[in-house]
């Protein structure tokens, strides 16, 4: 079956939906979300906690009351959707070709969105040796277990990893009954977010170990105990401080990862640093006419920041399908960083005269307090904002102003940095 | 004095609240009023919403997300949460269907946050 | 009571059962685990080694050369992954030159053709990862690869088509020695009785026999870390690359796997317990710096799991295939490590004949030596995918996304006989969980098709058997 349409979405998870509203309102009526779950929604629908939606609605909503609000959107304005439908290939030429129980779907695109979020590193990636029996599950796994399936993954569980998800976990494990007997975090501050620490473990009397790994699983067809131990400032363990914590479960939230496999597939830019795609300040890719959003391009910490992101991206692939000089190649500057700065997404500023505003996302490269968040163009500071502290955890943003916009755009070098305040 | 973290948004604002008079609560870190508000409470009387599971009968999941609808005092969380475990209720659900009412006398609902539809 | 009584379904046993299934022989075999293919034989290099580095003379060296021979027709028959890749035994150092020499003269003598000593350079334009301090190596172009447990288990499925039959979960613990025949008793206190008794139970084959052979034997359980990496890593080596082989074995390799993954390891230590496969800080570590001696620019990020396997290793430093000379009817396949994996087929063969002269047994005219694998969709064309779906619309609904595996296939895999009991053993044969997520998302799915399938609550759904099931019971009870 070959089809065509205007705008094809891969995924109905947060970004792909908020995506697709925002098309639709900017005029554009020939849409398609492609949605590999029975239900839209996205990893939305596991997060049964609260502490969705504060920016975007004000309010504080769980996981898949987020996501019903913009399936709401989606349904009213009768955004045409295919549940249990898997993309399997997306081609630089914009076909894309997707399994469902119908049989294979060949569709031709103008634009592509894609929004299929990210995976959660698993146990090999991180080198954890021991036994290789039952009870080790990434912390999202867990998730889905629990919430959807009123499955119980264990009674003890130790958790490597203070990624918000494992936080998360931890909380949602003992309110099942399970005793968490640790988190262990490998670096010498928290990836999550501090009201989980306060709420989900600090509640509970959960102690978390900076500087700790899980240096061995032992136990032969399922999870007995763990051993831990203290790291150097080189993240080596230092076994003398090895010490066994009985166990049944040991859950891993030790990093998400862009699922950037179609993006690869159509010869799309892959940032080393990030995982997902290289894009402009349209959130376009290499590809003309593939934009990519959310967890897909680069891991977020709050689904309100993919939401916005996405609505981005959704106007600007309607801008894109709708423009006359669709083939027109602008240049491009990168965005330099200072490592410390660790990434800005978008990384390519257009040199064309789009004088709208614009928001910079990035992450920073360890815990820096006292700082100055800083934009240069051609060495003149156009941005400084002060920070008390940042930590890679958290997803910082730049927004700029018009003015400073078209200032990017002919700048010949722009810098995004950190500069010390002492 | 108390230290605490704020948990309204992710700022994490560092709170330090002075409760040596309970008339006058002095809350200093905060960055928004919002945290001057969570500093009270928290030490006067400290609340959470509680999100967790309810059993469903004959659905297309065996259980459905439900929340607090409003925060409870923290010292009830367990106790919620025993009363939320022999809690069975039947296939659909909605979002906003109430599945416990004002439960344990709190005058708080908990509801459902998830659709699920009988099979 | 039976013909024939195998111990053990690794490559060893499941391809003796496929041999001895083309004769009228009734053939039973026992396995103490919950599937075929779950001991040394899921968890090796996987490689189909040409013939060169046995010692001519050697029962390795027969069988090795005559096994890897049968490959072609075999992979064929059973449709499961092989593939001739090629391999370079590589040489850091001119001193090197001799033991390069000594293993072309090796290939000669063995008659393993396909061999020749290229220099450094002519290697890189081959393989242009292999690090610049190579000087030379040994080209073997007869080398290959295959998947190994889907070998296994393509035997395994032909032998049971043909007539054999499986058990599982059977521990043998005693074996009585009868004026004709044996009797062979399990742990949960079951027995069997046959006339002919074949020992291939890997690790344990030495417990095996001693129990009736005054011939004592010693295996030691020489374990060997392995490390993989995503396809996206492919490019590393389309050939397998060892090092110069060391007392210990053939040293770290870094190849291919059929699949497209890149495999590096086995490290080499002897350890205790026969049955631990555990990974260690140190192994790991081992292997991944050793490697890097191979190809420096090997890609730390890319590493999506690692296992261990262990090798039965003996004293006497050859396979043991034969009738034990003090107990008439008891055969032993014993010792069978590296190059096992590639002489399974020749050992099969060879030690089918002895028995059908020993049972004088005659021919199965219903022998059907195809069998077909599952059907994948990735390897489906757009028409094929269509078809299938058209047929069975199982195949259009993708379980693991990383692999692309369908319902269908996954379903199909627990249908076979013998089919897969567990996730573990789904993923052996379809590879769903196989990929970059490592079963992350696809692990509940599995779960509920293999509740379903099996007749079983979610709750008894295991990774690998009893005493490893995924989840510890519904939540709220």
């Amino acid at each position: 079956m070959e089809k065509k349409v205007r705008l094809l979405i891969v995924g109905g998870g947060p970004a792909g939906l908020a995506a697709a509203v925002e098309a639709y309102d900017k005029g554009e009526r020939d849409i398609l979300i492609l949605e590999r779950e029975n239900k839209l929604g996205g990893i939305l629908n596991q997060c049964i906690h609260n502490g969705f939606g504060l920016h975007t609605f004000n309010e504080e909503l769980t996981g898949p009351e987020y996501a019903q609000r913009f399936i709401d959107e989606v349904e009213k304005r009768k955004i045409a959707y295919l549940l249990n439908t898997t993309v399997i290939e997306v081609s630089d030429k914009k076909c894309v070709k997707a399994l469902n129980e119908g049989g294979l779907l060949e569709i031709q695109a103008e634009a592509i969105i894609l929004s299929c979020g990210c995976r959660e590193r698993p146990r090999g990636a991180i080198n954890i040796a021991g036994s290789r029996g039952a009870g080790v599950f990434s912390a999202g796994t867990a998730q889905k277990l629990v919430n959807i399936d009123g499955l119980m993954p264990g009674k003890e569980v130790v958790i490597l990893g203070s990624g918000d998800i494992g936080l998360i976990m931890a909380r949602r494990m003992t309110f099942e009954g399970a005793k968490v007997k640790a988190v262990v975090e490998l670096m010498p501050y928290s990836s999550g977010l501090n009201r989980n620490i306060v709420q989900c473990l600090n509640d509970f009397n959960i102690p978390l170990l900076f500087s700790h790994t899980v240096v061995e699983i032992k136990g032969d067809n399922r999870v007995e105990s763990v051993i831990i131990a203290e790291v150097d400032e080189r993240l080596n363990p230092k076994m003398e401080t090895a010490q066994e914590i009985k166990c049944d479960t040991l859950l891993l939230s030790v990093g998400l990862l862009p699922e950037n496999e179609l993006a690869r597939g159509a010869n799309v830019d892959i940032s080393r640093i990030t995982r997902g795609a290289v894009v402009d300040d349209r959130l376009m890719t290499n590809i003309d006419g593939i934009f990519e959003c959310g967890n897909v391009l680069h891991v977020h910490d709050l689904v309100d920041f993919v939401s916005l992101e996405a609505r981005e991206a959704g106007a600007k692939a309607v801008e894109y399908i709708n423009s006359k000089d669709k083939n027109k190649k602008y240049e491009s500057i990168a965005i330099e960083t200072d490592g410390k700065v660790r990434y800005v997404v978008p990384e390519l500023i257009l040199k064309n005269d789009d004088s709208n505003p614009l928001t910079l996302k990035l992450r920073v490269s360890n815990v820096f307090k006292k700082v100055r968040l800083e934009v240069s163009v051609d060495n003149e500071v156009i941005y400084s904002r002060v920070k008390q502290v940042v930590a890679p955890g958290e997803m910082q943003t730049i927004d700029l102003k018009s003015e400073d916009v078209l200032k990017l755009r002919k700048a010949n070098s722009i810098k995004v940095y950190l500069r010390s305040m002492e | 004095m108390r230290e605490l973290i704020c948990i309204n948004c992710p700022m994490g604002c560092h709170l330090k609240v002075d409760d040596t008079d309970k008339e006058n609560i002095i809350v200093t870190g905060n960055t928004c009023n919002r945290g001057k508000v969570y500093g009270i409470n928290e030490v006067l009387h400290p609340k959470r919403m509680v999100t967790s599971l309810v059993t469903v009968i004959g659905g297309e999941h065996a259980v459905v997300s439900c929340k607090t609808k409003e925060a409870i005092p923290k010292e009830l969380i367990f106790d919620s949460l025993e009363v939320l475990k022999n809690t069975k209720v039947n296939a659909p659900v909605s979002i906003g269907d109430v599945l416990v009412s004002n439960i344990l006398g709190t005058g708080v609902d908990v509801v459902a946050t998830s659709n699920v539809k009988r099979v | 009571m039976v013909d024939v009584l195998i111990i053990g379904s690794g490559i060893i046993g499941s391809s003796l059962a496929r041999e001895l299934s083309k004769t009228s022989a009734s053939v039973l075999v026992l396995e103490k685990g919950n599937d075929v293919s779950v001991g040394t034989t899921k968890a090796n290099s996987g490689i189909v080694h040409a013939g060169f580095d046995a010692k001519p003379g050697t029962r390795k060296a027969f069988f090795n050369v005559r096994g890897a021979k049968m490959y072609p027709v075999l992979a064929k028959e059973l449709d499961f992954p092989f593939k001739k890749n090629g391999a370079f035994v590589l040489s850091f150092s001119k001193d090197g030159h001799d033991t390069l020499v000594d293993l072309l003269d090796r290939a000669e003598k063995n008659g393993v053709s396909g061999c020749e000593i290229i220099s450094g350079d002519e290697i890189r334009k081959l393989e242009p990862n292999v690090s610049k301090e190579v000087v030379e190596g040994l080209y073997a172009k007869e080398s290959g690869i295959v998947s190994p447990y889907e070998m296994c288990i393509a035997m395994a499925e032909n032998a049971a088509s043909n007539g054999v039959k499986f058990e599982f979960l059977k521990k043998v613990t005693n074996i009585e020695k009868q004026s004709n025949h044996f009797k062979v008793i399990c742990e949960d206190c079951s027995s069997y009785e046959a006339k002919v008794v074949v020992n291939a139970a890997g690790c344990h084959a030495d417990e095996i026999n001693n129990m009736v052979s005054s011939r004592k034997y010693e295996i030691v359980a020489r374990k060997g870390e392995y490390v993989l990496l995503d396809k996206e890593f492919s490019w590393v080596s389309s050939r397998t690359l060892f090092q110069l082989p060391t007392k210990m074995g053939k040293g770290i390799l870094v190849s291919p796997t059929c699949h497209g993954n890149i495999i590096v390891g086995p490290t080499a230590l002897d350890v205790d317990d026969k049955d631990l496969t555990w990974t260690t800080p140190s192994g790991l570590k081992e292997a991944w710096d050793k490697a890097l001696l191979t190809v420096p620019n090997l890609p730390r990020g890319g590493i999506i799991t690692q296992f261990s396997g262990l090798r039965a290793h003996t004293k006497e430093d050859d396979f043991v295939v034969g009738f034990a000379e003090d107990v008439k009817g008891f055969y032993n396949l014993l010792g069978i490590e590296s190059p096992g994996l590639a002489s399974s087929p020749a050992i099969a063969e060879f030690a089918a004949n002895e028995i059908k002269e020993y049972l004088n047994l005659g021919v199965n005219p219903k022998f059907n030596p195809i069998r077909k694998g599952i059907k994948h969709i990735s390897h489906m064309s757009s028409e094929e995918l269509n078809e299938a779906i058209k047929e069975n619309r199982q195949f259009g609904h993708v379980i693991c996304r990383c692999e692309v595996v369908s319902e269908a296939e996954i379903r199909e895999a627990i249908r076979r006989v013998p089919g897969a009991k567990d996730l573990d053993g789904v993923k052996r044969r379809v590879r769903a969980g196989m990929g970059r997520c490592q079963m992350g998302f696809c692990t509940p799915k599995i779960m509920e098709i293999l509740a379903e399938e099996l007749g079983e609550s979610i709750e008894d759904v295991s990774k690998r058997g009893k005493g490893s099931e995924i989840t510890i019971g519904r939540i709220k009870e």
